[in-house]
């Protein structure tokens, strides 16, 4: 028995009394076979309820492509309940990227120019639905002798066609662009805002229509002062707003001609001014019309005081109680954040209030616009709530809020205290959270500031023995205890409650962090190497170090057991060596790209890298005196020290008088680089000699990643200052010069060992050599 | 420039999708898949406003039905919910205290109604009456049947 074909009603009741989704499968596929077979060879009558059936079954999900030919028919046909049905049809299954949508050019034209006004509103709308440029083209001519049509019904829907035509086709604008004096002057409500919409779409696609339309300014403020003063009473009015939809569309359009045009934003200002003051906002009508006001009042050349009033809207509508308006004006004020700073910071109070705010897309945009509105003179109170605000946010603001408040912290901190005070602070709060540079800025940032080695170290050493679980926070406590171990055990430090601190505490905090499951292997390294440098700091007997690492020279990690092999071999073999390789580190200069290379030779410090090639660089360096005077001291690499490994040296009593000025002295050249050396002896210290290398490219090749590193004798000590950068530009005027310092308390023949390594002329270059000639002046 | 509009259920079923750009049906039905998601997850105190791939999304719930508009950069997103409104009004008036079974079972009719409203995105008609009006000359040419005059 063949089932009978549904009707529409039926089919959408059985679909829904389907348990499952293969039961509606099943119902779905016999009905379609139905329909297939009702479309080859049944009633042409029943086609239109057969396609409704399609298209019911489409918006499910289920293919219906057999069904494309079926709209065309009905589109053809005469009826119109097949044409409206046809159209429909057309507008849900058809689409540019089918062959078949062209095919429908020709009935939608028969019934432009024949239809009923019905019949001719289906095919504008299916044309302004799926119109393809090709279709467009065909058409145009038709549309435009409907924007002559008597009917304002028909008249309406033809400019809204044009409209999607110069979408699509933007040259027909010759065609849309006359006519529009002429609708400018409707007064039927429906044309006149398709006529705005359209002369938007004209003006936004050529600067000759924006030149054009601009004259029509005048004309635009009469009507929209029609509108804001017509009253409540009419049809098109929304809660006492007159026709808010036409409000807001002319207003839109006042904001592209108005922009960049002093005369035109001169003819809309104090029309601009009224919306702003008049509207009523008490429901969302007046609300929305009001915010396209302060919109076009911020994109325009308006007056000063016009731009505050607006500015001020966007404060009050941050205070609404409707969550709608709050975002809009939240997200408002980040867009003019950068354009008006000080008319939006006086309302930075109900922005941090928003903070609060349930709703996450509101506390997200809180977040950016208080982010925003920090500056020098307001970061401590704001950095407060920021951070009240981290405690509690939801966890996908977290990472946005640390970087930010760190940021905020990085451009305005008022004392380099509050710097490391805040850092520490969102480290502990949200440690996970934050970016990878912030351990190394945080341990930048407190081994420049040698007033508070003592202070930064008791903090880090009280927030690690709470909780070990926060890794960049793990990380910097176990850099800063291994570097200032020595301070901790002082005792006494103003800045903090004093913090009595045993030798044995602080080796068993390390041991915790080393052993800890919680701890990554990044960690890891950073406390076995804290540990190694304790050694040196420390003044027990250094067993217990000692038993830590040589248990780890058998540790599964790789990265682990290298250090702790090395370290061990720093104990055994190299034991006379271990103070100075763990001296306090340099300073590492941030911005240049030598900071990346990590240069803590000396004592690993930070670098979680492998070690593997800066043992056998080590292993060069102290290879370069070895003909000399057998083992060289190791150079420290470049920067400057804030932990003076150098030491203070007492003035002499009775200062020697200065000494005459040494000669420069030029000790290296290749391809147009030159690397020049000069010397000066300074008074009052005899056995400093301050070497200031100077390299310069008059090559035309520029010099990239240049590298300059020294060695002395035994007997003197060097410290390598922060080169003034790394590249010299080809035929530049602008040189790379270096502070060398070397101590000879000995009085010894001064001799130097260069090691320069460099990019040129597409070239990596290394160059080791001695220099001679050395001026007597230079170490007697 | 209005995108597309959606209107679903609680469920997750699609009662009405209107597109105003061109796009495949295989990225129609992966559009809508995201975000009715994303749209379903919002809490009920939230407000009415998402950002979406690179569209604002404006959405409202009617009783167990989501209207859910996706709207451009520098379209007004307060303006878009008091057109929402103003289609749920007008469906309201045509069905007489329209509920969500109105709209699965009269499918087409809703179609017509916001194709009397909207075109190609934008808002054809800014009153109510013109709108039902229309509406109700092209049902009583539905009974009748001419096509041509």
């Amino acid at each position: 028995m063949v089932m009978p074909s549904l009707k529409l009603q039926d089919l959408i009741e059985e679909i829904r009394g389907a348990k499952t989704q293969a039961q509606e499968r099943e119902v779905i596929q016999k009905e379609c076979a139905h329909i297939r077979a009702s479309f080859r060879d049944g009633d042409p009558l029943l086609r239109h309820r057969q396609l409704a059936k399609l298209l019911y079954v489409h918006m499910l999900g289920y293919p219906a492509h057999f069904g494309q030919m079926e709209c065309l028919k009905l589109i053809a046909s005469p009826r119109f309940s097949d044409k409206r049905v046809g159209y429909l049809g057309a507008m849900l299954l058809l689409d540019e990227r089918q062959d078949a949508h062209l095919l429908i050019t020709n009935s939608i034209k028969n019934d432009l120019s024949q239809g009923v006004q019905p019949v001719q509103a289906l095919a504008l709308c299916t044309l302004s639905t799926v119109g393809s440029a090709e279709m467009c083209r065909d058409l145009a001519s038709e549309v435009e002798k409907l924007l002559l049509q008597p009917s304002s019904y028909v008249r309406k829907k033809a400019v809204l066609t044009a409209v999607h035509m110069i979408r699509k086709v933007p040259e027909l604008s010759n065609i849309f662009l006359p006519p529009c004096t002429q609708l400018l002057r409707e007064r039927h409500h429906g044309i006149l805002l398709g006529t705005i919409t359209l002369i938007t779409e004209l003006c936004e696609r050529s600067p000759a229509a924006l030149k054009h339309f601009r004259k029509m300014v005048p004309q635009l403020v009469q009507i929209l002062h029609t509108l804001v003063t017509s009253g409540c009473s009419t049809e098109h009015s929304i809660s006492g707003v007159g026709d808010p939809f036409l409000q807001v569309q002319i207003l839109r359009l006042l904001r592209i001609l108005g922009q960049n045009h002093e005369e035109s934003s001169e003819a809309m200002n104090d029309l601009l001014a009224q919306v702003a003051t008049n509207t009523d906002t008490s429901r969302n009508a007046g609300s929305a019309v009001l915010f396209e006001t302060v919109l076009t009042i911020m994109d325009i050349r308006s007056a000063a005081g016009l731009r505050v009033l607006a500015v001020n809207i966007l404060g009050r509508f941050l205070l609404n109680s409707d969550k709608n308006i709050r975002y809009v004006a939240l997200t408002s004020l980040l867009r003019l954040v950068q354009s008006d700073h000080s008319a939006v910071q006086r309302h930075r109070p109900t922005v941090v209030e928003c903070l609060q705010e349930p709703d996450a897309s509101l506390s997200r945009r809180a977040l950016e616009l208080s982010l925003a509105l920090v500056n020098s003179s307001n970061v401590r109170a704001m950095t407060q709530e920021l951070q009240s605000f981290l405690e509690v946010c939801p966890p996908d603001l977290r990472a946005d809020c640390a970087s930010g408040i760190l940021l905020a912290a990085e451009r305005f901190a008022p004392t380099k205290r509050w710097h490391i005070d805040t850092i520490l602070r969102v480290l502990t709060m949200a440690g996970t959270h934050v970016r990878d540079d912030a351990v190394a800025n945080l341990t930048q940032l407190i081994g420049g500031a040698q007033e508070l080695h003592a202070y930064s170290v008791r903090c880090l050493y009280s927030a690690l023995a709470e909780d070990i679980s926060q890794q960049p926070l793990v990380q910097v406590a176990s850099w800063c205890i291994g570097e200032y171990g020595d301070l901790l055990l002082e005792g006494s430090c103003e800045e903090t409650e004093p913090l009595q601190v045993e030798e044995e505490e602080v080796l068993a905090l390390l041991e915790r962090v080393l052993q800890s499951h919680l701890s990554l292997p990044a960690t890891r390294g950073y406390a076995l190497t804290a540990l190694m440098k304790l050694s040196t700091r420390f003044r027990g007997d250094n067993n217990r170090i000692r038993q830590v690492v040589s248990i780890y020279g058998s540790c599964l990690d790789l990265e682990l057991q290298q250090r702790a092999v090395e370290y061990n071999a720093l104990f055994r073999k190299y034991d006379h060596m271990r103070a100075a390789i763990l001296e306090k580190m340099p300073l590492v200069e941030r911005s240049s790209p030598q900071a990346e290379e990590q240069p803590e030779e000396e004592g690993r410090g930070a670098s979680p890298t492998p070690t593997e090639p800066k043992a056998s660089e080590l292993l060069n360096l102290l290879d370069l005196l070895d003909d000399s005077s057998g083992g060289a001291q190791h150079p420290a690499p470049q920067s400057p020290s804030p932990g003076d490994a150098v030491g203070c040296l007492p003035a002499m009593p009775g200062a020697p008088p200065p000494l005459a000025p040494i000669p420069d002295l030029r000790v290296f050249e290749r391809q147009g680089l030159r690397l020049t050396l000069s010397f000066e002896r300074p008074s009052g210290v005899p056995a400093l000699l301050l070497i200031t290398a100077t390299a310069t490219n008059s090559s035309g090749s520029d010099v990239t990643h240049f590298v300059c590193q020294a060695a002395v004798p035994k007997s003197f000590q060097l410290q390598l200052q922060a080169p003034s950068g790394d590249t010299l530009p080809a035929q530049g005027s602008l040189p790379i010069t270096q502070l060398l310092r070397v101590l000879n308390p000995t009085k010894a023949p001064l001799r130097l060992k260069l090691r320069l390594t460099y990019n040129h002329f597409g070239q990596s270059v290394q160059e080791v050599f001695e220099v001679n000639n050395l001026p007597a002046e230079t170490w007697q | 420039m209005m995108r597309f509009m959606l209107l679903f259920s609680r469920q997750g079923k699609l009662r009405l999708q209107k597109w105003y750009l061109a796009t495949s049906d295989k990225e129609r039905k992966k559009m809508v898949r995201e975000l009715m998601q994303v749209v379903l997850a919002r809490k009920p105190k939230m407000c009415s406003f998402l950002e979406w791939r690179d569209l604002k999304v404006v959405y409202k719930r009617y009783a167990s039905l989501y209207f859910c508009c996706a709207i451009e950069g520098q379209d007004n997103e307060l303006i878009t919910l008091e057109l929402i409104h103003r289609y749920v009004e007008l469906l309201d008036k045509y069905f007489g205290s329209v509920c969500e079974l109105d709209i699965i079972f009269n499918f087409e009719k809703a179609y017509f109604i916001l194709d009397e409203f909207l075109m190609g995105g934008d808002v054809q008609d800014t009153s109510k009456k013109s709108v039902l009006k229309a509406i109700e000359q092209a049902d009583l040419l539905q009974e009748v049947g001419v096509g041509r005059g």
